[in-house]
């Protein structure tokens, strides 16, 4: 059974359409991202399955729950951790998880729980003393303190450093390995790289690919770019004619557009070896999940 | 699933979390607490044993102890919900605790109790420093008048408050607006001083809103040439109509999150 199902939404706030018309299932203990630009529409449509807004039109299915009902079953069942959100400031971190545990039926241990995130030596510091990365922490304290079976994650990680990223990866991973459902929004490629099982790319409101990290866009079968600088001396047209006329100048290298990069390779570094050559920055590479998703995104490079 | 927690224990701690949150905070235990103690202390001492012209020609002190309790009652639940509870808003505190399966009815209940808990604390301090200090006679006929008027009143103020806090745009505001819908009527009010023989005006304006019906109501049950029980149920049907409308416009009108939030992106909650 589909966690999450989403059909044709759509949210439209006046004339602007923030959302315009997705779909997607994320499976049982599935670890699913939403990558997409800021503005792109990723937080209004987390914020329409977590049930804090409604939508124009379509059809949503949250663990068998409307969220729009917003019944408190189906709050028992999800974390969510938001974006922004405040917390009490004087509160110590310890006060503040077992409050929110006490709403669940079947809490994890506050203590348990604080430690997890990495907060056991701040246990009974007032929130207001927390750093932005340590107040992002107990977010996702409170987020999993009521042990959800789906987890919303909403750009988690933005402003942490690259250790405590690490860490909260490491966390978002051992709660997917208790089969828990994880639904991630993030701009960050290599957190939907690293996390997610599968991605959707979403811009202006609509999803423009979908699919695991690794085949993204077609990335697995897209053709590689081999490049290398021209030996001294030498000139495109000096280039053996198998290569075909993918090839380009750019500035002193030469970048080649290759569908069957070992045919190409041999006939290039065999070309090569009979001059007595060497080719410099000589490297073959596929588009990398940023490529694909700059191009999707229809964003250029800076 | 099994059993949602039950609703006792969970209403308890909200109450217990929103007490240790007002103790926490200075300023809120400051005008709750400390102010009207302040102008009892103060204004005792200046004048305390000097009779009215008035109300049979009590004595002072007894004419504004009952008087400041009402004020206190009105600052710790009128000002401090309605500012809390915007605060609480705009800071994002309220959007958390609707993605909690908490029920709404149970969040807002702990708000009101805790406010109603310093009220009564409030009251029992001040009438012990009253009659400690100042001679202050509880007439022992008209506490349960008493008791009842100020538990009515604090109800209808915590309503008015979550309508302001409802009704503003923004918790920047709060303070503001609160303040300058209670202080200017406070004056009129019979609250630091009676205006039984003052302009007209006054007791046309003083008699539209809820804050001198509840004065006069609570200062009566403190008065001993008043005879039997102390209950003024034309005082009480006023504050007691103030406040049913007061929490129709709260239910209605209630938001979670910040009316207008900082950044590009319109984020208007549509009112359901």
């Amino acid at each position: 059974m589909a966690a999450i199902r989403v059909e044709g939404l759509r949210k439209t706030y006046g004339e602007v359409e923030a959302v315009a018309g997705i779909d997607f299932e994320v499976a049982e203990g599935e670890c699913f991202a939403l990558l997409g630009p800021n503005g792109a529409g990723k937080t209004t449509t987390v914020e329409i399955l977590e049930g804090y807004r409604r939508r124009s039109a379509g059809e949503v299915e949250v663990l068998g729950f409307d969220p729009e009902r917003g019944e408190r079953a189906f709050r028992e069942r999800i974390g969510i951790v938001l974006q922004s959100a405040g917390i009490d400031r004087e509160l110590s971190v310890h006060e503040i998880v077992t409050l929110f545990g006490s709403y669940y039926p079947h809490p994890r241990d506050a203590a348990e729980v604080i430690d997890l995130v990495g907060l056991g030596d701040k246990r009974t510091a007032r929130t207001r003393t927390l750093s932005g990365g340590q107040q992002r922490r107990l977010d996702l304290a409170l987020g999993i303190v009521g042990d959800p079976d789906l987890l919303f994650l909403d750009e988690p990680t933005t402003g942490f450093d690259p250790s405590a990223r690490r860490r909260s990866w490491e966390l978002v991973e051992s709660l997917r390995d208790l089969g828990k459902t994880i639904l991630l929004t993030t701009h960050y490629m290599d957190e939907a790289q690293n996390l997610a099982d599968r991605v959707a790319i979403i811009a202006a409101g609509r999803i423009v690919a979908e699919g695991s990290p690794e085949t993204l866009g077609g990335r697995d079968v897209a053709e590689a770019e081999i490049s290398f600088r021209l030996p001294p001396g030498a000139g495109l047209a000096d280039l053996p004619r198998e290569l075909g006329d993918g090839l380009r100048q750019d500035e002193d290298r030469v970048l080649l557009r290759s569908v069957a990069p070992t045919r190409d390779l041999y006939a290039l570094t065999g070309w090569a070896v009979a001059r007595g050559a060497e080719l410099e920055a000589l490297a073959v590479t596929r588009p990398s999940l940023e490529d694909v998703y700059l191009r999707l995104t229809g964003a250029s490079r800076g | 699933m099994g059993e949602h927690p039950a609703t006792g224990p969970l209403l308890l701690r909200q109450v217990r979390y929103q007490n240790k949150l007002f103790l926490r905070n200075p300023f809120s235990a400051f005008f709750a607490l400390a102010f009207p103690m302040m102008f009892l202390l103060l204004f005792g001492s200046l004048n305390g044993n000097e009779r009215l012209a008035v109300r049979g020609g009590i004595r002072f002190a007894q004419f504004l102890t009952p008087g400041l309790l009402a004020f206190a009652v009105i600052s710790t639940c009128y000002t401090g919900l309605a500012v809390g509870v915007a605060m609480s808003r705009d800071l994002g505190i309220l959007k958390r605790f609707r993605g909690t399966p908490l029920p709404t009815g149970l969040y807002v209940a702990g708000r009101i109790l805790s406010a109603v808990w310093f009220s009564l604390v409030s009251a029992v301090l001040m009438v012990a420093v009253g009659v400690g200090l100042f001679d202050v006679r509880i007439i022992w006929r008209m506490l349960p008048a008493a008791v009842v008027t100020l538990l009515l009143g604090a109800a209808c103020f915590c309503a008015l408050g979550l309508a302001v806090a409802a009704l503003i745009p923004n918790g920047e505001a709060a303070p503001v607006v609160a303040n300058f819908t209670f202080l200017p009527v406070a004056f009129v009010s019979d609250l630091f001083f009676p205006t039984d023989n003052a302009p007209a005006w006054v007791a046309v304006v003083g008699g539209v809103f809820p804050v001198k019906h509840f004065a006069l109501a609570l200062e009566d049950t403190f008065n001993p040439f008043v005879s039997g029980s102390g209950f003024r149920w034309g005082h009480l049907a006023v504050i007691a109509v103030w406040g049913a409308a007061a929490a129709v416009v709260a239910v209605q009108r209630f938001q979670w999150e910040p009316r207008a939030t900082v950044g590009a992106r319109p984020r208007r909650q549509p009112t359901s």
